[in-house]
């Protein structure tokens, strides 16, 4: 189970494609890609989004589903969606309604 | 300090413009990411896990107090109100976003501050004891020298595309505080005997994957042919430096695959076309630059002593700060103060737009508005008269900074690892928080004694860790953090690399583990003055092997 995820050129933000076609700055609601054509599919949108300047360092990530959410399967992944684990104060973690990564 | 003349100053402007237009174009999609990228690295902008890292140079630790004003300034308006000062004695913002980068440049331009060459296969920002110019133990300045090679190696046409970066400490005194042994080049400033100036040069040190303790090929070297030297050894190993492998690509391995003593027959060889040509220092152009540098006005302040000894007896806290923050200076009336940014709990090297505030403020009421950064990720006030070391430690507890733990088990280097670092592979930060918290009390810290601690996230080495008397490393193994421990680096003039002394430790047992590597120091050393690393030193690793792994050491 795959998800795509990249940093936003002007601010460098971390941001994940959503299943609403969108860049997102959260990772909830990211689009999953869990077979090959679904994989190729997210792997072309990154490349394209890379190409129109849009976003930077483009990577396809391993998720798991953990009741009902996303949850990357690195570490280094969920520090990225959630902030730095010792100061809560900053990052996404600081925004409403995003858990924190350990 | 050094002030730009017209030359930095256009030099640095005409960056900043140069860089500015560069942000612009890649906003604008004229230019690629590919493109782009390299032109980033060479004005000090990374890109991390959650934005874009500005790294700013501090030429030589040193810095006036309208310089940390800026910094704090930047701090608050483009980032999140703080800035984490690193090993390299630079400041690293975390969270600019790129298209307020040429608007900070500018910023930084307007106090003589720029990120040029901190980044890069270059000569990167050349480091110097923090206590240059103070310590009673030098003999002389080194920083006029680490002056003259910035200006030298500053977009040096030769040297802006090495095999790999490039990196040069500079000390003048015998007691080294730059860890000149694990640099590219190390030199150690010296008077030969009819009290001439010049350096030990030392070669080919460093950390990351492949540890090296540099080789002295040089025991004297004439002040004149500072550049001269330096041009041959990096011109030796831009040539034959390996650019086949970005791990094998440092000069130390160049040292190590050609050997000392060939290598050193190649660097004088080319030493001995240079010497006698427009690289030669002339003296006055050495002691114009040491002029920059000239000590300031240190008045008489013999009242110091009453004032210092009354102190002491009406608080045991200034007492305990004056003990383990306070360095000797080379004038009896003034003292070096250590600005401890290892606050019990805190991130190491992290200092907030306040803290930089009220350090500015120091330094420019009491400090004839000089500060350093060390390397080992604190702040200097190098002159302070003993008189007013009272009113300066008052403002320092006012804001958080005047926690008494220089040297001790927690002034802690740690790299910004997995919570920041895109290389890391495992968390820092958090390790040295736990870690600290662990041995709050001062008092049981200064029972341990002196103990350099250092933790980095990645085989990068960025803390250190190799030469930490205590050394970290974290890894990741099957998706999971693990620490390893190594036992006797040292980075002074006796320095070492330290030994892994077994299998690593889960994020929840490496605190223990670091107890239990304490704990049988005190339980098996002659006396408390014998530190830790002396100890070690006297009875290797077994006895820490036991005590971490027990049975299971012995069945190996």
């Amino acid at each position: 189970m795959k998800i795509l995820t990249a940093n936003r050129l002007h601010d460098g933000e971390a941001v994940w494609f959503g299943t609403n076609g969108h860049w997102n700055e959260a990772l909830a609601g990211a689009a999953i890609a869990v077979d090959d054509e679904t994989v190729t599919a997210l792997k072309r949108i990154g490349a394209e989004a890379f190409e129109n300047n849009q976003v930077v360092d483009v990577e396809l990530i391993d998720v798991e589903l953990a009741d009902g959410q996303i949850l990357p399967k690195r570490l280094r992944e969920r520090i990225r969606a959630a902030g730095p684990t010792n100061r809560n104060d900053l990052g996404k973690q600081a925004r409403p309604a995003i858990s924190r990564a350990a | 300090m050094y002030r730009y003349d017209e030359f930095d100053r256009s030099f640095v402007n005409a960056r900043v413009a140069q860089f500015s237009d560069q942000v612009e174009r890649r906003l604008a999609g004229e230019i690629t990411e590919d493109q782009f990228k390299p032109l980033r690295l060479m004005n000090g902008v990374y890109l991390q896990l959650h934005a874009y890292m500005l790294r700013i140079a501090v030429p030589y630790g040193t810095l006036n107090g309208r310089q940390m004003r800026k910094l704090a300034h930047v701090a608050r308006t483009y980032d999140k109100g703080y800035g984490h000062f690193t090993t390299r004695q630079n400041i690293q913002f975390n969270w600019p976003a790129l298209s307020d980068i040429p608007a900070i440049l500018e910023e930084l331009a307007s106090v003589e501050m720029h990120a040029i060459q901190t980044s890069g296969n270059c000569i990167r920002n050349v480091t110097a004891d923090h206590f240059a110019g103070a310590a009673a133990d030098e003999v002389a300045d080194p920083r006029p020298y680490a002056e003259i090679l910035r200006q030298w190696s500053s977009v040096h046409p030769e040297f802006s595309y090495l095999p790999r970066k490039f990196k040069i400490a500079v000390t003048g005194a015998g007691r080294d505080r730059a860890a000149i042994q694990v640099h590219d080049i190390g030199l150690h400033l010296k008077k030969d005997a009819d009290g001439r100036l010049g350096f030990a040069v030392y070669v080919g040190g460093g950390q990351g994957r492949t540890p090296m303790i540099a080789k002295k090929i040089r025991d004297f070297l004439p002040e004149e042919d500072l550049l001269s030297y330096t041009t041959a050894i990096v011109r030796v190993y831009n040539l034959h430096g390996r650019r086949d492998n970005k791990f094998k690509a440092r000069i130390k391995i160049l040292v190590h695959e050609t050997g000392t003593e060939e290598l050193t027959k190649q660097i004088e060889a080319e030493f001995a076309a240079l010497r006698d040509g427009e690289l030669k220092l002339p003296d006055k152009d050495i002691r114009a630059i040491e002029t920059y540098f000239a000590p300031p006005p240190l008045t008489p302040r013999p009242e110091g002593d009453d004032a210092v000894r009354l102190a002491r007896l009406d608080s045991k806290d200034f007492a305990d700060w004056l003990g383990q923050n306070v360095t000797t200076h080379k004038h009896a009336d003034y003292a070096a103060v250590t600005i401890s940014l290892k606050a019990i709990g805190e991130a190491p090297g992290d200092a907030t737009d306040q803290q930089m505030e009220a350090v500015a403020a120091l330094a420019e009421q009491y400090g004839f508005d000089e500060i350093r950064v060390s390397h080992e990720q604190n702040l200097v006030l190098p002159h302070v008269a003993r008189a007013d070391l009272k009113a300066v430690y008052d403002r320092l507890v006012e804001t958080g900074l005047a926690t008494a733990n220089s040297n001790l088990i927690s002034d802690i280097i740690a790299c910004p690892g997995l919570d920041y670092c895109a290389l890391a592979n495992a968390r820092s930060i958090p390790v040295a928080q736990e870690i600290s918290r662990r041995f709050a009390s001062l008092e049981r810290q200064r029972e341990i004694g002196e103990l350099k601690l250092k933790i980095s996230g990645c085989i990068n080495a960025c803390g250190h860790h190799h030469v930490g008397h205590i050394g970290i490393l974290g890894v990741e193994k099957k998706g999971s953090e693990l620490y390893q421990i190594t036992l006797g680096g040292s980075g002074d003039e006796t320095s070492s690399i330290g030994e892994i002394v077994g299998r690593g430790f889960a994020p929840d047992a490496i605190t223990d583990a670091v107890e239990t590597v304490v704990e049988t120091y005190l339980g098996l050393r002659n006396d408390p003055s014998e530190r830790f690393i002396d100890a070690y030193r006297r009875v290797g690793p077994a006895p820490f092997k036991e005590a971490l792994y027990g049975r299971e050491a012995r069945a190996a």
